[in-house]
């Protein structure tokens, strides 16, 4: 008998061992599969059983709930007041498109046979049968774009480290997922961490990489831990190491654990923290890719650019990019987040409408107060307002709608917020995370907090207004990254689209 | 005088040959391929405003001032961080750039002080008001103001108040000076500039600063600027410490030096700076400085100060009657490696001419003169090979008994830049030197050799490269001596040379040898550094020439990243070397033997020179002690300190009657002199130093004169007053005399230099502008010589009575006898000479970190506190000679080098003790018999035993007399000595000069 209780950290946050332990307390002839999270977060702990008619769900299921499932005969199915029928049937994951969560919550992450069963391995294998140059052609053609918040097309970029000569290339997986709103990297590495691993491999063999390495934060002790019992099966499997499958190329895998620094997600912090250095922002040129961890070739790519390659190879450019609209091609992996009543993973195509994902999928505000304003993107994104909620989600309507899609996080705040307050906290954000290297970012921000509490308590509110605008033009044109440059983006979002947030008197 | 002002164009120039074309403002610019924009632009004269690049560090991006838009891209793009590229139009200049500029120094005024200590020195405000702002709009902020200054290092403060992040600093720690002491602390708008933690004293800093020459703020600033004021006039000159002759700008206020700063145009510094050049200095205008002439009828009398004519009149008429008494080789002068080369020249001048002798030495003599000796056999000249910058084109760095982070410390960070981007690194040494294992350097190998086995260590890795295929026949087939070559072949692939066959003598394991040898041999460009554990041995010239040997063998001489390069000791030993010095060579390299050499002089001179070689320093000795040699004029040079065997040198000083001295200083040996002239120090002189690199400096007066005249002036006065009439108008008419009579010189002038800033010699008509790499397509010599090595070891062994061999060497803040730098702030770093043990000597004596302990040899005696560390190995104890007090040289021995008489300084076999007392009066031996003879007998012995059995030897061994020693030496080895003392072929070799004669 197979029960699924998931093993993501969301799941056990709200009690999922402990479901998991009341389980197999009652009947310890039960095999529990610890699955990944099928990202409907409201629901956790979602226990599945899996039955002839297929795998059927329960949740959210507190350890309370557990021997009155078994009094309900849930291993058979049974109904009860938590009882959410056919986990497929289940319509917020049934209208989902999934492409890069195809696996996550379905499968055992560190079954290898599970994986192939699912259609693991297909996209490597494909990789190996391919020339580098018809590799990175399929991945141009897909459309694929760098999900970390740059939106890079990835071929383009693996194309510029192939044509690098070096003796030594590099894999860098950034999974130094810091911002707030967002989980879809954790999620994954703890749901499916073979597809990262294919994905990398794939990356490797396109560019002619032999060390991969994995920047994770230390945050994800789950993550972390999964991810290191994942590369150990492969690498005794005989996927990673000096023969990939059996071919010619050599790859491998290693994990770094961040220490928390929030800049260290840029990618060239990153190759210095990696490096050993301290996390301080690199200038380019030179590009990561033509010169970049130790000075060699390096490609940087998110979690989710990554593990989205296995199905472009698997199944061809073709059928990735008949998804989405316009430049961006193929699908979202959104997260919702904030005072929202359904959070989680909600993975569409590009181009669903904000208000779609909100309402239909999200359920409006948890609290249940009207919704006033969403930032997207993280930290560094925009807020909108209701106005805009028929904005399609994609990355050139968010840009041209003054945002940015970035991470994909979306984070929901009902009435009781002040605008103002949330402008200055995006300074004292950047001033804590700043790495300290370019002068508009490590002074601006503190100035730029500074000037906002000047405005919240009206003091020559016009003035500093002006000069606080004056900032975000210094630090949005003047910084290194896009850690200062982006900055005032949801302090200028914040004082436009909500401006009476900003006339210093109390609100 | 005014201000010499060195621009920066913001980022290093670029090396690539391709050259690219953009417009820059609508102006056309045309620059190498890698070339920053902001450096396109500076060099065309397009200012861009700019605070956290200079063109001595890698462009970093982060003060945002430079940015400049580029038609066809986004963005407003930092100009430092921006390569040029075909065709590309830049604007430096627009409302947008002008407004972001403004802005961001809006943000750096915010947190930084309206007055700054430094006043115009700060770039800050100088950026400010030229893009035409002054104050901020931010106002009741937060700031770093209150942070209290780091006072703690004695040249320079570090005040956080005025530093604005923008790490040139932590980069120049990092990038130039490559000890990686500063950092940032802590992020956003806390992050700081901090030495690691701790105070700057107490950081891993080593007080090159680099750091302050960064900096573009008050944050780091000289103390002196602080105190003295901003300087008002500078001029270029050259330190007067190591051998690495670093340029400088003397920065003056008036009369008062307010600071060096290191010249970025210095072809062997290039902007760079140790703690002794940039910082201690002050030793010149130290109160203990004598400006008097001085004289005594004897040692035991007080000195009495009279007129330079009166104490002139003394010496010369001293030195005469001696010489009517005991004939005219009875005196002879020491020439100074702290002096110009025009000093020297004419001191050399004035011994030859005046005393009419070849009784001319130089403190070479003990460090090295056998560097002259095996290069000059090998590859026909004595001087390194290279340029400095050279070992940045290295692919391995063979590193032999130097420790250049102490002693040659520009070089080193050199040395570590190479490293850090990718050479190799071998070390030959006893010790565990810093280059084993710092900061972004690690050591291929360490060969931790015995003192003493130089040459088993040099002939493994030879035979390793000859047996195991690995000799650059070609190489050796164009450009070597073809018979020398097969001899050397045959003799170092003998079995007994083999890396195990010398493993039991020289400690260093096989394996070991062998991987080093094949990392050398199969390097593209491999190159040797060594220092004076190479020189200071009895086999010190055996060493260089198997040095010479590998060199050749593995085609490594006549290009960029390769050579033979000793690292020199001061100055100017490599100047006093060239000048004609050493008793049996004039300048040049000529041997005085040769008649054509003797005529230029003669007929320049109008004098007929002496045939024969001269005493060595120790001849010197050996003769005073027996009453034949009795009048001795030295100059800057410490010799009853610096000289091994103390006892012996205070014997043979005690013996003479009318010693000179001139120094800056009262010193260990004007307690033997009789006459004092007091001399100049380097901020006083005009002249040129010659550098390890052959590199001629000018030495250029910062001050006035303290002794009321140039140096050169007392020896053509004394000159004079000994019956050889001698003067100059100037130090460029002796440089002028030396081209005229020196071929490697004839190209160089005082204009020359002036417009050239330096040359490297031989300059001369083939080579107008220097040489920085020697034996580019031939030797000096004509074809390579390759010299036979046998390995023999050194009569100085460890005994049961002196189980311990003590190695000597120098520390980064104090210099050799500790004349100048005692007299400076650098004492706070190292006060006393210690004495380095390892733990498992120290347990079996029972001698605890730092006690007192009392060290002797045979010869001697002291008293100094033991340090327990594992940079020793067992049985190996080492110290540093820089405190009289401690003595170090009461302890080793009057054993040298076979061919030089270098002294053995590097080996001697010792015990220590523990002490219950401090060091109190230094245990001298008494000398007795006939020094003279012994020495004779000795020497002999030792080139009998170095001169290979095979080649008929006796005739090397007469040759090699007969050019190194003075006739009465040959005199009595065939007449004085017991004949059954000899070694059977000295006496074959005798039989050869009697019927020669």
């Amino acid at each position: 008998m197979k029960v699924f209780v998931p093993g993501d950290s969301a799941a056990i946050s709200v009690g999922a061992d402990d479901v998991a332990a009341a389980i197999t307390k009652i009947d310890s002839s039960i095999e529990i599969i610890r699955n990944g999270s099928r990202g409907a977060l409201w629901l956790e702990t979602l226990v599945e059983v899996e039955t002839p008619s297929g795998r059927i769900a329960y949740g959210p299921v507190t350890v309370q709930d557990v021997s009155s499932l078994f009094e309900a005969d849930f291993l058979h199915g049974g109904s009860h007041a938590l009882s959410l029928g056919k986990t497929d049937e289940i319509s917020w994951l049934a209208n989902q498109d999934r492409v890069t969560f195809a696996r996550v919550g379905i499968i055992d992450p560190l079954s290898l046979d599970a994986y192939c069963a699912h259609g693991g391995l297909l996209g490597l294998r494909k990789a190996l049968e391919l020339s580098s140059q018809a590799l990175i052609d399929e991945v141009t053609d897909s459309g694929l774009r760098g999900r970390g918040g740059a939106a890079f097309p990835a071929g383009i970029k693996w194309r510029t480290a192939a044509q690098a000569t070096s003796d030594q290339k590099y894999i860098c997986c950034n999974a130094d997922e810091g911002d707030s709103g967002t989980f879809a990297d954790r999620m994954l590495i703890e749901g499916d961490p073979f597809t990262l691993i294919e994905g990398m491999t794939i990356a490797a063999i396109a560019v002619g990489a032999t060390e991969g390495i994995v920047y994770l934060r230390s945050e994800y002790p789950y993550a972390i831990a999964i991810l290191q019992k994942a590369i150990d099966i492969a690498r005794a499997d005989s996927w990673l190491g000096k023969s990939v499958l059996g071919s010619a190329h050599s790859f491998d895998i290693q994990i770094r654990v961040g220490a928390g620094s929030y800049v260290c997600g840029e990618e060239t912090a990153m190759l210095e923290s990696i490096e050993g250095k301290r996390g301080v922002v690199r200038a380019k040129p030179p590009l990561p890719a033509i010169e970049g961890l130790f000075g060699k070739p390096t490609i940087i790519n998110n979690v989710l650019t990554l593990a989205t390659v296995p199905m472009i190879l698997a199944e061809g450019a073709a059928v990735y990019k008949a998804r989405g609209v316009g430049r961006s091609l193929g699908t979202q992996v959104f997260q919702l987040a904030g005072n929202i009543a359904r959070g989680g993973i909600v993975e569409t195509a590009f181009g669903i409408t904000l208000k779609e994902l909100i309402n239909t999928y999200g359920g409006g505000t948890l609290t249940g107060r009207p919704l006033r304003a969403v930032q997207i993107g993280g930290p560094l994104g925009a807020y909108f307002s209701t106005a805009q909620f028929e904005t399609s989600m994609d990355y050139e309507s968010l840009i041209a709608a003054g945002g940015m899609l970035g991470h994909g996080g979306i984070v929901v705040f009902d009435d009781t917020v002040d605008l103002a307050v949330q402008a200055k906290f995006a300074m004292e954000f950047c001033a804590i995370e700043s790495c300290g290297k370019c002068t508009p970012c490590r002074i601006g921000s503190t100035r730029g907090a500074e000037t906002i509490d000047l405005i919240i308590q009206g003091v020559r509110v016009y003035e500093n207004k002006r000069l606080l605008l004056d900032l975000c033009e210094v630090m949005t044109d003047g910084s290194l990254c896009a850690m200062g440059g982006l900055t005032p983006m949801p302090v200028k979002s914040a004082m436009i689209n909500f401006s009476s947030d900003f006339t210093g008197a109390a609100r | 005088m005014t201000m010499i002002f060195e621009p920066d164009f913001g980022t290093p120039a670029s090396h690539k040959l391709d050259q690219v074309n953009l417009e820059i403002d609508g102006r056309t610019i045309t620059v190498p391929a890698d070339t920053s924009i902001m450096r396109a632009a500076l060099v065309a004269g397009i200012d861009i405003p700019k605070l956290c690049s200079t063109d001595s560090l890698k462009a970093f991006g982060s003060c945002r001032l430079c940015i400049i838009q580029i038609d066809g891209r986004n963005g407003t793009p930092s100009s430092c961080t921006t390569p040029v590229a075909e065709g590309m139009k830049v604007s430096t200049q627009s409302e947008k750039l002008d407004r972001i500029r403004k802005g961001v120094m809006e943000l750096y005024l915010s947190d930084h002080p309206a007055d700054c200590a430094t006043g115009d020195e700060c770039e800050v405000h100088g950026v400010a008001k030229k893009i035409g702002i002054t104050t901020s709009r931010y106002t009741n902020t937060e700031t770093h103001l209150d942070l209290v200054k780091d006072e703690s290092n004695p040249y320079f403060t570090f005040d956080s108040t005025e530093c604005i992040v923008c790490n040139r600093c932590v980069r120049a720690c990092d990038e130039v000076q490559g000890t990686f002491a500063l950092t940032i602390e802590n992020r956003g708008f806390e992050a700081r500039v901090s030495s690691s933690g701790t105070s700057f004293i107490e950081s891993e800093c080593v007080s090159c600063g680099a750091c302050v020459q960064a900096c573009p703020t008050g944050a780091l600033t000289e103390k002196t600027l602080l105190t003295i004021g901003t300087p008002t006039s500078s001029v270029i000159t050259t330190c007067a410490y190591c051998g690495v002759g670093c340029s400088f700008k003397a920065e003056m206020r008036g009369e008062e030096l307010v600071r060096m700063v290191p010249l970025k145009t210095g072809g062997a510094n290039e902007g760079h700076s140790c703690v002794k050049g940039r910082f201690a200095y002050g030793y010149a205008t130290h109160t203990d400085r004598i400006t008097k002439p001085m004289i005594r009828a004897a040692i035991t009398d007080p000195w009495k100060e009279v007129s330079w004519a009166e104490a002139i009149a003394y010496a010369a008429d001293g030195l005469k009657k001696i010489q009517s008494e005991s004939g005219i080789n009875a005196i002879g002068g020491i020439t100074s490696s702290r002096c110009t080369n025009e000093e020297v020249f004419v001191v050399q001048k004035m011994v030859r001419a005046a005393f009419g002798n070849n009784n001319v030495d130089t403190c070479a003599r003990v460090c090295h003169s056998p560097t002259g000796y095996g290069l000059g056999q090998t590859f026909g000249t004595s001087a390194g090979t290279q340029d400095f910058e050279s070992v940045e084109h290295s692919d391995v760095i063979m590193l032999i008994g130097a420790n250049p982070t102490s002693a040659h410390p520009v070089f080193a960070s050199r040395m570590k830049k190479a490293i850090r981007k990718g050479a190799k690194l071998i070390i030959i040494d006893p010790r565990v030197i810093a280059l084993v294992r710092t900061p972004g350097v690690v050591a291929a190998h360490h060969l931790q050799l015995m003192p003493g086995t130089n040459v088993a260590v040099i002939n493994a890795l030879a035979h390793v490269i000859a047996t195991d295929g690995l000799i650059k026949r070609e190489f050796v087939e164009e450009r070597c001596d073809a018979q020398s070559f097969s001899d050397w072949e045959k003799f170092i692939s003998l079995p007994e040379n083999s890396p195990e066959a010398l493993e039991a003598s020289s400690r260093v394991p096989a394996g070991q040898i062998r991987a080093a040898a094949h990392l050398f041999a199969n390097a593209k460009n491999g190159s040797i550094y060594y220092g004076l554990g190479v020189t200071e041995h009895s086999q010190g010239s055996t060493m260089v020439m198997g040095i010479a040997n590998l060199a050749m063998a593995t085609g490594n001489i006549g290009r960029k990243g390769v050579g033979v390069n000793p690292l020199r000791g001061q100055n100017n030993v490599q100047g006093s070397c060239d000048m004609g010095s050493f008793p049996h060579e004039l300048s040049g390299y000529r041997h005085i033997s040769n008649p054509d050499t003797r005529k230029i002089f003669n007929d320049a001179w109008g004098i007929e020179l002496q045939a024969e070689p001269g005493m060595r320093i120790p001849n010197m000795f050996d003769s005073a002690i027996v009453g034949e040699y009795r009048g001795l004029f030295v100059q800057g040079e410490d010799i009853a300190q610096s000289d091994p065997n103390t006892s012996h040198v205070h014997a043979a000083l005690r013996a003479m009657d009318m010693v000179i001295v001139q120094d800056l200083f009262l010193n260990e040996t004007s307690k033997f002199a009789h006459v004092f002239f007091p001399g100049t120090s380097f901020l006083e002189k005009d002249g040129t130093f010659t550098n390890a690199e052959r590199r001629i400096n000018r030495v250029r007066p910062v001050m006035k004169s303290k002794i009321g005249k140039s140096e050169f002036d007392v020896a053509c006065e004394l000159s004079t007053a000994m019956g050889y009439p001698m003067s100059y108008e100037n130090s460029a008419a002796i440089m002028d005399e030396i081209a005229a009579t020196t071929p490697t010189f004839s190209g160089v002038s005082f204009k020359t230099l002036d417009e050239l800033g330096s040359i490297q010699w031989p300059c001369n008509e083939a080579n107008p502008a220097g040489t920085p790499t020697m034996h580019i397509d031939h030797f000096v010599r004509g074809e390579g010589q390759f010299m036979k090595t046998p390995y023999v070891p050194t009569d100085e062994k460890a005994s049961r009575k002196f189980p311990l061999l003590l190695t000597t060497g120098r520390v980064l803040s104090q210099y050799n006898v500790g004349a100048q730098t005692r007299r400076t702030a650098n004492n706070i770093w190292h006060t006393e000479d210690i004495l380095d043990l390892h733990e498992s000597d120290a347990q079996l004596r029972g001698i605890e970190d730092g006690s007192w302990v009392k060290l002797s040899s045979r010869v001697g005696e002291t008293i100094m506190k033991a340090r327990i560390t594992d940079e020793v190995p067992a049985g190996v104890v080492y110290t540093t000679f820089h405190f009289p007090e401690s003595g170090a040289n009461v302890i080793t021995t009057d054993y040298s080098d076979w061919a030089t008489n270098c002294p053995e300084y590097k080996v001697t076999a010792v015990e220590i003790s523990p002490s219950i007392k401090g060091p109190g009066e230094m245990i001298e031996t008494h000398i007795s018999g006939d020094p003279q003879l012994d020495s004779i007998i000795r020497m002999a012995n030792q080139i009998a035993a170095n001169v290979p059995e095979s080649g008929a030897p006796e005739i090397q061994i007469a040759h090699h007399l007969v050019q190194f020693w003075t006739p009465s030496m040959i005199e009595r080895l065939q007449n004085d000595v017991n004949k059954a003392e000899l070694s059977p072929i000295v006496l074959k070799a005798i039989e050869i000069l009697l019927v020669r004669n």
